[in-house]
Order: structure tokens, then C-alpha cells, then sequence
């Protein structure tokens, strides 16, 4: 009977997806208050970039800050769409849209202020970056950022933006 | 036999080809250090030789249904949380399915009304913070712009629970998803309802078994300005002790103001707390069991010395003021320069309430309600009025000049007998030069200097921290910092010798997983996560921390 059990468990096990993780369905405020939920991300099969920061982390506004120099030439070379999720509690929420005017962003932002986004996606720090294909799987993930960081980031957008081409003939 | 092994497994054969049997995926976090004795610093060793903190999430979805677990350990716990966090265990489990609207959680979950003023429940892993309910919740969205959620629960406390059962209900409101369709001006509307039944067992006091609170709020947005605000009102909710009788009930109220266009951002807000200090059980104190959530209104400092004296709001009573402007001078303008250049100016302010928070007892000579906006002539908690500069030069050198001016009242924010406030100084200077595309040589220089004229309280004298940082893209980090106290007479009259606080700290990071090892002193301090603050004791020694997720 035990055996039959072990069996059973590497089974089912087996069966339960490891690798591609889907995006979680989770609601997020937006900059102006309003709710909205993960479901509604959408970039019309090209990759999504998510990206947790918060107005308090160095690190975090410098990947948004070095990224949006370049972000114009991303969006026309692979079609990503980069996706910034504040986990600013309701001391610097307010503060977030002033903050993403001030440095001139061009990201879609939502906020995440009870961290129910970052919970489900299993981030325990900022910054955490994720990468999302045509299927909004999660393919490739990130934890920190040092300068440079987005190089590997880009090629990882590149890569996929080249497979969805490929799929397409 | 065998047979009877087939049968079995043939069903999960046949529909596991084409069944989606579901995602599991797990975190995992571990804090480890080492105890070194070094009376240079009052740092003990501890018996265990080294501590341990280390939780793991796992979670399985599938369609509609979500489960999963928190596995805590604490062998035993590290030295700057509370030796409550004791052993092993699971403290945080759940399942939930949300479908047509409708969103059902039974076990633990974390949930938060408006702003938090009545009712937060959240982690704050760090800090030792983990307030999680566990009982039943359900969130309703019966149309577009509508949207319910109410739960009963009760508090996790370390590995048990608070005595309190907390019931809550909230009701959210987006006018122009229900009538106003096409206006230009967004307006949404929320009430929230949370109370507390707690039985009353003092002898002495007839004490409310139910106090509930209740808030309302509303943000508008028109074109470039956005407004926020929320009030709140508490009944009476004394704190059980038989010397301590205060039957006055709290109020909190919230409000700020935006306006903000490409490359400028401005904000300003105020808040009033008045003996709003709401918990799972009234006789909670520190961070146990916390139900309201009163956001800070200061500036959260990022650098070591500039976040030296942080301020925590005052739950009992305070009045505080904050402004905040960011504005980028444009690319090849004068100030701009090539690639632009960003300076942000912050100024906040928080006093006591007139003649202290309300107060209501059967001595009428001890009954007192404040004023409602009193600045002028209050006890100060915390001023701090801050600058900072940013500006990149050229594709290899990017700088920040940070500076701040600061008055801190370390009699009421960390419950100190100095007679006097603290007024420093902070400048921080940080370089960033990259020596190549993946290769980056970072420099942070930091002073705190603190007045020495006989209105303030020297504290601990002067600081200075030099910290130096080299990365290569994507994986690894190296940093040296050494923070130096230039010795100093305290209150009492006692001379402190200078002392330098060395520290290495070096780490690995491949997607995911991240690796840090460390070794020196930590300076015994203040250190806050969003607005909430912990003490940390001084220690030597080496430190290992490990974080995973897939």
C-alpha cells in the first residue's frame, strides 16, 4: 500500500507544472486610487517586463531611472512593455505618482500597497524583476539591481521577442 | 497485486496527458550570524554561538483555487526580535478560490482598509512584524464600481493569538464606474467598519467589551491634481491597566494633495491623531497585535546617517505637516545640462496636541479634549527639512548630494529622560563610476554632525561613514563600510572613547537566488521599514542570509 502511495505521489507530483509559473489574478490599485487587477495586463503577445520597486529604494529608482533612457529603443526593437509595481505602503503611495512624474517615466505603474502582488509572486525584497512571454508565463526572474543589470535583462527580452517571431512563420 | 497497482494509476495516466493538474512554487529566506563578545561596543555572545531566522511560502494554484503554507523557524531567534518568535511551526496557512466576483479565504490572509487608519493587517519581515488574521474572509464585486469585503478573525501573535475576535466590513465606491460614466474628475468613496470583542476581566473597571471604529474616505483626481483623505473615529477603548482609566474616544484624520506634470511633482499633507491606538487586545503594547495603521508623515530617509534619527508616528497624539517638491531641469537646458538634472526639496513637521491626546475620566479635573489644529507653542516631536541633487555627468559618472537638517525629540519617540531635543545635521555624497558596460565602482561619503550648543542634547557626538561598493553584472557585489563615532560625552557625564564600526559584506546573485555573506560590528540603533522602527542591539560577528524563489 505504500508503495502504491509513493507511486502515486511522484505521479501526481510530476504532473504539477515546475517550470513556467502564470501570472497570479490579484487586484492593484492605480495611481489614482482606482482597482484593477493583474488579469488586465496585457501587450498584445510581445514580452511584459514587471518590475517591484518603491520610492524609499536607491537600487530600485536606479534600474527604473537607467532603463528609461533606453526604453524608447526597447519598445521599438522587441515590443516589451515594462509593467513597475510599487510596494510603497500608504506612507509614500501618494507620493507615487509625483514620483513617476518628476523622473519622467513612461512605465505603466500600479500600486501594490498591502504587498498581496508581491506575496503571491514570492517577492520578499525590492528590486524584483520578472520577465513574461507571449503567454504571460514568468520565463526569467531577477533579485537586486547593479549597474549593468539591465543588459542581461534586455538580452533575456530579446530572446523571447526573437522566439515569438519565429512562432509567428 | 500488481494488478490493483495498475488500476490506480491508470486513471491518472489516462486524463494527466491532457489535465492541468496546477503550479506550486515556493520562497525561501534565511538570516543567520554569529555572536562575537566585544565590550568595545557592549555587544554580548550569545550560548547558541549563532542564530537563525528562516521561513519558507509555498503556495499551489490551480484555476480558480489558490492554497498554501508559511513554514517559520527560529533556532533560536536572531538577536534583534522578540525571543517570543520561539521554535518551529506553521503560522501562516490558507486556501482561497475566487470566482464570478466572488472571493472566499478561509485561514490566514493579510488585508488592509483604505489608508490603514482602522484596520491593517500586514508583514513586515524584517522587523520582526507579522499582524496576519485567521478566520474567514469574503470580497464581493457584485457590478463594476462596486466592491465588499468583510471578514471575522482573529490575530496572530508570535505562534499563538490575540484574545480579541475582530469583525470588519468595508465598502468601496467608484462614482464614475456607477454614476457618473463620463465625467472628467475621478471621484471614489469608502466606509470601513472594524471592532473588537474582547471580554472584560479587570476586576475594578466596567470596561467596553466591543469598541469598534469606523472610517470614511475619498480621492479625487481632475487633471493633474489628485486629493486623499480619510477620517476616523474610535469609541472608547480604555487600556485595561487598574492605574490607567481613559474612557475618551480616538479620532485620526488624513489628508494630502498632488499636483504633478511631466518633470515636477509636488505634494502636501496633514495629519491629526488623537488617542488612536487600536488592538487586537487593549492591553498590547510595542508591535504586538496592531489593528490601526497610522502612516508616518515624514520623509523615509534611504542612507545610513540621513535615516539615523527616524521618526515613528505617535499613535496617542500628534499633529504633523509634510511638503515635497521634485523637479527635473530638462535635458541641454542651463542647470540640466546633457542628460538633465533632479533636485527634490522635502520640509516636515510634527508637534504635540494641545495640551496632550483627549482625555475622559470620572475626576473631571483630569478630563481633556484638544485643540483641533494647534502648531504654534506645541512640544515638537520632529522637524526635518531635506535637499537633495542628482545629476548624471557622463556615461561613466552619475552623483547625489543629499543633505539634511533635522530636530529630533528623543524623549517621546524613544521614551528617553534627556530634557532636551537632538538637532542634526546629515550630508551624504554618493559617486557612481562604471568602469566598464558590467563593472561599477560606487562611493558613498556620509556626515552626521549633531549641535553641541546647550539648547540641544549631543546624543552621540559626531559620525561619519565612508562605504565602497563594486559590482560586476548580473552576480556578484563587494562592499567595505566603515561607520566612525568621533567620541562623546553623554548626558550623564560619561566620556565614550572614538570607535570605528568596520564592515565587509560581499554576495552572489543568479536569477532568483541570492547568496550574501558579511562580517564586522553593527551599531546598535534605530532601524525602520516603512515608519514602523525596531532596536537593534550592537553585535560583532559574521552574518549569512540566503533568499530563493521559484
Amino acid at each position: 500500500m505504500k508503495r502504491i502511495l509513493i507511486l502515486i505521489l511522484i505521479f501526481v507530483t510530476a504532473q504539477i507544472s515546475f517550470a513556467q509559473r502564470s501570472l497570479p489574478k490579484i487586484d492593484l490599485k492605480t495611481m489614482d486610487n482606482t482597482t484593477t487587477s493583474t488579469a488586465t495586463f496585457n501587450n498584445d503577445g510581445n514580452p511584459i517586463v514587471i518590475s517591484f520597486w518603491a520610492t524609499w529604494c536607491k537600487p530600485c529608482v536606479k534600474e527604473l531611472n537607467t532603463i528609461a533612457e533606453e526604453y524608447e529603443d526597447w519598445v521599438d526593437e522587441t515590443g516589451v512593455k515594462i509593467i513597475a509595481i510599487s510596494i510603497d505602503d500608504t506612507r509614500n503611495m501618494s507620493k507615487v505618482k509625483p514620483k513617476v512624474n518628476a523622473e519622467m517615466w513612461e512605465y505603466e505603474i500600479y500600486c501594490d500597497p498591502n504587498r498581496d502582488f508581491a506575496r503571491a509572486m514570492g517577492v520578499s525584497s525590492v528590486p524584483h524583476t520578472f520577465l513574461l512571454n507571449a503567454n504571460k508565463e514568468i520565463v526569467w526572474q531577477h533579485k537586486g539591481y547593479v549597474d549593468g543589470d539591465e543588459i542581461e535583462l534586455y538580452e533575456k527580452i530579446e530572446e523571447l521577442a526573437h522566439q515569438n517571431i519565429y512562432e509567428q512563420y | 497485486m500488481r494488478l490493483s497497482y495498475l488500476l490506480i494509476i491508470i486513471p491518472f495516466i489516462s486524463f494527466g496527458q491532457e489535465q492541468d493538474w496546477g503550479e506550486v512554487h515556493a520562497d525561501f529566506n534565511l538570516n543567520a550570524q554569529t555572536y562575537t563578545e566585544d565590550p568595545s561596543i557592549n555587544a554580548a555572545k550569545v550560548d547558541e554561538f549563532f542564530l537563525m531566522n528562516s521561513y519558507s511560502n509555498i503556495r499551489f494554484t490551480k484555476g480558480y483555487f489558490t492554497a498554501g503554507i508559511r513554514y517559520e523557524s527560529y533556532l533560536n531567534a536572531l538577536q534583534d526580535f522578540d525571543s517570543r518568535h520561539n521554535g518551529n511551526g506553521i503560522p501562516f496557512r490558507f486556501a482561497q478560490y475566487t470566482i464570478d466576483g466572488l472571493d472566499v479565504t478561509v485561514g490566514n490572509f493579510y488585508e488592509q482598509f483604505g489608508n490603514g487608519l482602522i484596520f491593517r493587517s500586514y508583514e513586515e519581515k524584517d522587523l520582526g512584524i507579522d499582524n496576519s488574521m485567521d478566520g474567514v474572509r469574503l470580497k464581493y464585486r457584485p457590478i463594476q464600481g462596486l466592491a465588499l469585503k468583510g471578514f471575522v478573525a482573529k490575530q496572530r501573535l508570535f505562534f499563538e493569538y490575540g484574545p480579541g475576535i475582530i469583525r470588519g466590513i468595508d465598502l468601496e465606491l467608484n462614482m464614475n464606474d456607477l454614476l457618473f460614466k463620463n465625467w472628467n474628475t475621478s471621484i471614489i468613496h469608502g466606509f470601513s467598519f472594524a471592532s473588537r470583542f474582547q471580554e472584560d476581566l479587570n476586576p475594578v473597571y466596567n470596561l467596553p467589551e466591543n469598541v469598534g471604529a469606523f472610517s470614511f474616505r475619498t480621492t479625487i483626481n481632475k487633471g493633474k491634481f489628485s486629493f486623499n483623505s480619510e477620517v476616523a473615529h474610535k469609541i472608547n477603548d480604555p487600556k485595561g491597566g487598574i492605574s490607567y482609566n481613559n474612557y475618551a474616544s480616538g479620532s485620526a484624520s488624513m489628508m494630502n494633495l498632488t499636483y504633478s506634470e511631466r518633470g515636477l511633482g509636488i505634494i502636501i499633507e496633514a495629519h491629526r491623531v488623537d488617542n488612536f491606538d487600536f488592538r487586537s487586545d487593549r492591553s498590547a503594547n510595542g508591535k504586538e497585535l496592531t489593528l490601526s495603521f497610522i502612516p508616518t508623515i515624514t520623509k523615509q530617509h534611504a542612507y545610513t546617517l540621513s535615516a539615523f534619527y527616524p521618526f515613528a508616528t505617535q499613535p496617542m497624539g500628534e499633529f504633523g505637516v509634510q511638503g515635497e517638491v521634485n523637479y527635473t531641469f530638462k535635458k541641454k537646458s542651463t542647470i540640466g545640462g546633457k542628460y538633465g538634472t533632479q533636485i527634490s526639496l522635502n520640509y516636515s513637521r510634527v508637534n504635540a496636541l494641545n495640551g496632550g491626546h483627549s482625555v475622559l475620566t470620572t475626576e473631571p479635573s483630569q478630563t481633556h479634549t484638544p485643540m483641533l489644529i494647534s502648531f504654534i507653542g506645541e512640544e515638537l516631536y520632529f522637524r526635518d527639512f531635506n535637499f537633495g541633487f542628482k545629476k548624471k555627468i557622463n556615461r561613466k559618472f552619475k552623483i547625489l548630494w543629499n543633505y539634511v537638517d533635522l530636530i529630533y525629540n528623543k524623549d517621546v519617540i524613544q521614551g528617553k529622560n534627556y530634557g532636551k531635543n537632538i538637532h542634526a545635521r546629515i550630508a551624504v555624497l554618493d559617486i557612481n563610476y562604471k568602469i566598464k558596460p558590467k563593472h561599477t565602482l560606487r562611493t558613498e561619503i556620509q556626515y552626521l554632525s549633531t549641535d553641541k550648543s546647550d539648547e540641544y542634547d549631543v546624543d552621540q557626538g559626531d559620525w561619519a561613514m565612508a562605504m565602497l561598493e563594486y559590482t560586476v553584472s548580473p552576480h556578484w557585489f563587494l562592499a567595505i563600510a566603515d561607520q566612525y563615532n568621533f567620541g562623546y560625552t553623554d548626558h550623564e557625564g560619561i566620556q565614550h572613547e572614538p570607535l570605528h564600526y568596520f564592515n565587509i559584506n560581499c554576495g552572489y546573485t543568479k536569477a532568483a537566488n541570492r547568496f550574501a555573506i558579511g562580517y564586522g560590528k553593527k551599531r546598535e540603533g534605530v532601524f525602520c521599514v516603512g515608519g514602523i522602527c525596531k532596536n537593534v542591539p550592537s553585535s560583532n560577528g559574521f552574518t549569512l542570509s540566503i533568499t530563493s524563489s521559484f
